[in-house]
């Protein structure tokens, strides 16, 4: 299933993502998936949580540069080599995967991909056709 | 003992320079009204002709030329002589994305050499020294007006030109190099390359010319001890020729301005009032003996203060203090002149928000400057590599208008401070 990630701008300063997980923490929203991409200078935070729109509606307003993002949620077979089979599917149909993180259900702990191509919909067909869940 | 280029000039009497000061501005307004219509105009706004100019005590009537004036009349709107009779163009910053040229005649170029000769024979150059350029060499005037100079002094001439400091000291070890030219920030810095290397005792170096940006006496101290030198000042501008307008001699108490060429003012940098010696005030410079590019009652924005006490070294030429200041918002980083509104400019053309901060500091002897810069929503994006190319042009386009590498830190919006009235673009660390 294709979810809205929010990422949001990060500057390279002390307290930067206590400020944001502050503000969620305010709203009581619920982070399900949390992943930064950085260089030296500033960082990207994404984030998959229960309520997209009311995050970005409260990080827009404390005033954070965030963009929405459409990425796909993929159960990974738990077992050796669960990783493995998922990635030869996506890269056997030719999808260039931009970034991906983990993340861990607590209710089912069942281990999840958050997958970034350039084409959600290819990749969701592919996924489908070779057997795998998406949540 | 004391070494002259020219020691009837530069030892003149004081009635001497002054006869030559007054002949050569009467020729010099002269030339000026018949070939610079953009002066001629300024004069006569102001109700001056040249009749009313006798001699040095009528220069206050003239009107003032600023760096506005350069880039309104840019490029030839300054230039009293056809451009057939020039040999050379050489340039500096603007204020914004307009740079100033200057040209010079080949007796423009005679007389800047002449200049930086006196300044190397006073800090004890003979045709015996190697002299050692390390200055940049093009359209920056460092490296052209010193390599001129020890040309005229016979010393021979290594045009190193800045950078790659292994082969400066591999030079400077195998040609024996006895006299550096730099800016004095590189010159701490190969000192301290040199020791690392091991090579500073293989050094054959008697004495330095350091200028282009500002140094402390605790800098000379510091340069003098590592390389076993004694370091001199040297002073200048593009507009009014080069380096070499003034320079120090042994006893290292101020710069001598070449006054048979330049005659310098001081003024009240808020009323343009003429102030005596001795007062701190904006330097102001006409050029008295230039062909191509005759600046007269140029306002050089550098704070200083203007002696006439007798020099030791028997030299009679005004004395300069390094400059204390600008009465403008230039920033001199790594020698090389920098406006903030050329960086806003770049800012603007690169469609970033107005909102930025320069900061300037001192690391290791050597200039830094970051432009800090605010992200807007319009330019984020998931995409890490995005933001890291959008980061990459505006380096690019930064040295392009600079022509130093600035580093460019991305910040959370409205993160810079915005101050009531005039915002504080600039803060300068560095501790002169």
């Amino acid at each position: 299933m294709t979810v809205n990630q929010i990422s949001v701008f990060l500057e390279n300063r002390t307290g930067q993502l206590a400020d944001i997980t502050a503000v969620l923490s305010e709203n009581q929203i619920d982070l399900r998936a949390i992943s930064m991409a950085e260089t030296a200078s500033y960082g990207v935070l994404r984030l998959i949580v229960d309520d997209p729109q009311k995050a970005s509606a409260v990080l827009l307003e404390k005033g954070f540069i965030i963009t929405m993002t459409p990425v796909e949620a993929v159960l990974v077979p738990d077992r050796p080599g669960g990783l493995s089979e998922l990635l030869a599917a996506v890269s056997k149909a030719d999808i260039g995967l931009e970034y991906m993180y983990s993340v861990i259900d607590r209710e089912s702990s069942n281990a999840f991909m958050i997958l970034k191509t350039g084409d959600n919909a290819k990749l969701a067909e592919t996924l489908e056709k070779n057997g795998f869940r998406t949540v | 003992m004391e070494r002259y280029y020219q020691p009837e000039i530069e030892c003149a009497s004081r009635e001497q320079i002054l006869s030559w000061q007054n002949e050569r501005l009467v020729k010099q307004v002269r030339n000026v009204w018949d070939h610079v219509p953009y002066y001629r105009k300024k004069m006569e706004e102001k109700g001056v002709s040249p009749d009313d100019i006798k001699g040095v005590e009528d220069l206050h009537k003239l009107p003032f030329l600023t760096k506005d004036d350069l880039r309104e009349a840019y490029p030839y709107g300054l230039l009293a002589k056809p451009l057939g009779d020039c040999v050379r163009i050489q340039s500096t910053s603007g204020t914004t994305g307009k740079r100033v040229v200057a040209f010079y005649t080949q007796h423009d170029l005679d007389l800047w050499e002449d200049c930086c000769a006196r300044a190397i024979m006073a800090a004890g150059g003979t045709n015996e020294d190697v002299c050692h350029v390390c200055y940049g060499y093009g359209l920056f005037t460092g490296g052209p007006g010193l390599n001129g100079g020890s040309h005229r002094v016979g010393c021979l001439t290594l045009p190193m030109s800045s950078g790659n400091t292994e082969r400066q000291l591999q030079f400077m070890v195998d040609l024996g190099s006895t006299i550096l030219c730099c800016t004095p920030s590189y010159a701490a810095y190969l000192a301290e390359s040199a020791i690392e290397h091991g090579v500073r005792d293989k050094l054959k170096l008697k004495a330095g010319i350091f200028g282009a940006e500002a140094w402390s006496e605790e800098m000379r101290q510091d340069i003098q001890n590592k390389l076993g030198i004694k370091a001199y000042d040297i002073y200048g501008l593009t507009e009014i020729s080069g380096p070499g307008v003034s320079f120090e001699c042994s006893e290292q108490t101020g710069m001598h301005i070449n006054e048979d060429h330049f005659i310098a003012e001081i003024i009240d940098p808020n009323t343009g009032d003429v102030l005596p010696d001795g007062t701190k005030g904006e330097l102001v410079f006409t050029s008295i003996t230039k062909e191509a590019f005759p600046l007269l009652r140029y306002r050089t924005r550098d704070i200083c203060v203007l002696t006439r006490e007798k020099c030791s070294c028997g030299r009679t030429h005004v004395k300069m203090s390094k400059p204390m200041g600008r009465s403008d918002d230039m920033l001199i980083i790594k020698g090389v002149n920098v406006f903030p509104s050329q960086i806003e400019t770049v800012l603007m053309e690169q469609g970033y928000p107005a909102n930025y901060q320069i900061i300037v500091d001192r690391v290791n002897h050597s200039d830094t400057l970051e432009v800090q810069v605010e992200m807007t929503p319009e330019r984020f994006s998931d995409n890490l590599g995005k933001i890291t190319e959008m980061e990459k042009e505006l380096v690019a386009a930064l040295k392009a208008m600079l022509g130093i590498y600035a580093k460019v830190t991305l910040v959370a919006p409205k993160s810079i401070t915005r101050s009531e009235g005039k915002a504080v673009r600039v803060i300068d660390k560095r501790k002169i």
